[in-house]
């Protein structure tokens, strides 16, 4: 099981944010140990993305504290009440260390596969090109698509292009792994191959955190799932209890309505 | 048809398409890369930046080339000789030239038009592109140099490639600052021969010919990046 002292790869309080005067989150946590897989559910507009990417900070929060990997996230408290990153150098190379895989994969069109999952660890890490490169054509070939290399984002399917999406991620050897619906931009007959990547990542023991709403899926591969409704937990814990006993009622209905 | 003046007066018309050229040259790679900044400062968050990059792309792009051209050959260029230190330097056997002015006058004219389209190409390259950028961690001049920008360019190529031949159609407003670029040279033979047409003729040919040269350049820098699959017809 889990080493109960290590240091949580992520550990995330107390998060607000609203737009204008629609409070989208309010106060949200989430710890994620190593090898944790956490999948957030809820219905749509309850808040789930504009969590994860408070996490990545692609969003900038009202107010929460952040620690990933043990490194607390410096804010500074600005004229407006609401927090600003102090350091926007720590944002960046935090930022560096997660990968995120979006809905619409958001693959760099002018770029080849390859040079998109070479871009992150050559230009932003350092890492020498040829060693760069060698490490993202494994990754490839783990995606299965090491015969697309050189081809360019619009000439792959949408299940193509998010397993090479995928595959940019993990080049930058994150320490965390962030999904936004993954497979919701996808034609029902690429879900499949897309969802076998990353159960694929889970079983190596992968930290991740995915928004979704595959719910067997989630139920499969999870330690923990979270069930967000209006901005807020509803109920949180692991799948079985979660898909198989809700307490919450709101959390029952959502799940049963999911589950046909 | 009376083409027999071509020869006598091969030497005018080489170094006046010549000319054409180089003002082309100058004025789209300069302008352009003016028109970078102008196009970037338009779409960050600096408001002074901002303000100034407008008002130029407006009063550029407002006024007639030609009061542009006069405004800096007969303004600016009575002025240059009052800098001190200037009429010493190496600079001014080049700027004391028609061409110089001329030059500047088409650079600052084409920059203006470029930035406005880069602008808007700026603002068309897809926001998820940006934020895969910012969520591997790089900074706001990495994701303008290796994402933004040539995501823009590649975007606005199609409209360069007609910028870049209107440029080519604007230059013979060099004549009326004393520049002899191959319009220049066809009026000379035409007042020296009297014959109208044919010089007229023999100019267009160079001017079609030119065109028909950036427009397959253009083409073929659109297919080394196939950003969408082509359409066959
Ligand atoms: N940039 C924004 N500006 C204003 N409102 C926003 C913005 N982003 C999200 N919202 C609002 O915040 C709420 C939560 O949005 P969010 O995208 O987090 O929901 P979600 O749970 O991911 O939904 P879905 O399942 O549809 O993706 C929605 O009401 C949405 O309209
Ligand atoms: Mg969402």
């Amino acid at each position: 099981m889990r080493n109960e002292t290590s240091t949580p790869a992520l550990l995330v309080k107390n998060v607000h944010k609203s737009f204008g005067n629609h409070e989208v989150l309010k106060g949200i946590s989430l710890a994620a140990e190593k090898g944790d897989v956490v999948s957030i559910i809820g219905s749509s507009g309850s808040g789930k993305s504009t969590f994860l990417r408070c996490i990545n900070f692609l969003e900038i929060p009202d107010r929460g504290t952040f620690q990933i990997n043990g490194e607390e996230v410096a804010f500074r408290t600005g004229r407006d009440g609401k927090c600003h990153p102090a350091n926007w150098r720590q944002i960046e190379r935090l930022r560096s260390g997660l990968g995120m895989v979006f809905q619409s994969f958001n693959l760099w069109p002018h770029m080849t596969i390859l040079q998109n999952v070479i871009e992150a660890p050559v230009h932003v890490l350092g890492v020498d090109r040829n060693v760069a490169i060698e490490k993202a054509e494994a990754l490839l070939a783990k995606v299965g698509l090491y015969d697309k290399k050189d081809a360019y984002p619009a000439f792959l399917s949408g299940g193509q292009q998010q397993r090479a999406s995928i595959a940019r991620a993990l080049c930058v050897d994150p320490s965390v792994m962030l999904f936004d619906e993954p497979t919701s931009a996808l034609d029902p007959e690429l879900v499949g191959e897309v969802l076998k990547v990353i159960r694929g990542l889970a079983e190596e023991g992968r930290t991740m955190v995915l928004v979704t709403h595959e719910m067997k899926f989630a139920r499969d591969v999870s330690t923990r799932v979270m069930f967000l409704h209006r901005g807020q937990v509803e109920e949180v814990g692991p799948p079985a209890q979660v898909f198989g006993a809700p307490t919450s009622a709101r959390c029952k209905e959502f799940v049963a309505a999911g589950s046909h | 048809m009376e083409f027999g003046w071509v020869l006598e007066y091969r030497d005018l018309l080489l170094h006046g398409a010549f000319l054409t050229c180089v003002l082309l040259v100058i004025s789209v790679v300069f302008g352009f890369s003016l028109a970078i900044i102008l196009a970037v400062s338009q779409v960050g968050d600096n408001a002074i930046v901002r303000w100034i990059s407008r008002g130029y792309c407006t009063f550029f792009r407002g006024t007639p080339l030609l009061i542009q051209l006069w405004l800096i050959y007969y303004g600016l260029g009575s002025y240059l000789p009052y800098i001190p230190g200037l009429r010493a330097s190496f600079l001014w056997p080049v700027m004391r030239e028609g061409l110089f002015f001329a030059a500047l006058a088409l650079t600052l004219n084409f920059a203006a038009y470029q930035g406005e389209i880069l602008r808007g190409a700026m603002l068309a390259v897809p926001k998820g592109e940006l934020e895969a950028a910012r969520a591997v961690g790089m900074s706001a001049r990495m994701i303008l140099r290796r994402i933004w920008l040539p995501r823009a360019i590649r975007i606005g190529l199609p409209t360069f490639a007609g910028e870049v031949i209107l440029q080519l159609k604007a230059t013979p407003i060099v004549f009326s600052v004393t520049v002899m670029d191959l319009y220049g040279a066809a009026y000379k033979i035409r007042q020296d021969t009297l014959l109208i047409y044919e010089p007229l003729l023999l100019v267009t040919l160079f001017y079609v010919g030119l065109t028909f040269a950036i427009t397959q350049a253009f083409q073929k820098l659109e297919k080394t990046v196939p950003v969408q699959r082509q359409h066959s017809i």
